[in-house]
């Protein structure tokens, strides 16, 4: 394996866990609010570390750049997505969990 | 290499099959949807490792039909398809 295979290898098991995270978030949080917030770290974090890792590996910098424009594509569509969710349980009167 | 990449592939298909328990359980409609939500973003991954490891470029576009499709499915729900806990007219 070459140093770049390494370095692939580390970001996709990083982003892989990420995304575990981001499944046991959603499984064991209380409220949707809460949930938002580890619903975006898979999102975010999660898919940006295994296209990174991807893009490490891309054998032109065509596939690099669509990799990351798909990237960008799901960060905006999720902090869009989540403020809308968010916005509208809260005038649903979805209370946010409180201890 | 190939095989890391195959294994997180598979990695993340449990990960979904796991998500599965928060869509059948809800409380809310939007529980469902953020878990819905989830799939999209884990679909999308799950496509580009699948293009690096067959080497078939069209499964990257597959993965961008995904992350769009994902966007447009939960802007439909806040805006349309939410269900009215009281059961009236909306009058939001």
């Amino acid at each position: 394996m070459t140093p770049g295979d390494y370095l692939s290898a580390a970001l996709l098991i990083i982003g892989g866990l990420f995304f575990l995270a981001g499944t046991f978030g959603l499984l064991r949080f209380p409220d949707v609010f809460t949930r938002l917030h580890a619903l975006t770290k898979a999102d975010n974090v999660g898919l940006g570390l295994t296209v990174a890792g991807l893009a490490v590996q891309a054998e032109s910098w065509a596939v690099a750049g669509k990799l990351l424009l798909i990237w960008l594509l799901v960060l905006l569509a999720g902090a869009s997505v989540s403020n809308l969710i968010a916005q509208e349980a809260l005038r649903r009167g979805i209370r946010p969990w409180k201890r | 290499m190939q095989t890391l990449v195959l294994a997180l592939a598979w990695f993340l298909v449990l990960n979904l099959g796991a998500g599965m328990w928060r869509v059948l359980r809800g409380p809310t409609a939007a529980d469902r949807m953020l878990a819905a939500q989830l799939f999209g973003t884990t679909a999308v991954a799950i496509l580009l490792l699948l293009a690096e490891a067959t080497g078939s470029a069209a499964l990257r576009d597959v993965a961008l039909v995904f992350a769009l499709l994902a966007a447009v499915t939960a802007v439909a729900f806040v805006r349309r398809a939410w269900p009215n806990p009281g059961g009236g007219n909306d009058a939001g």
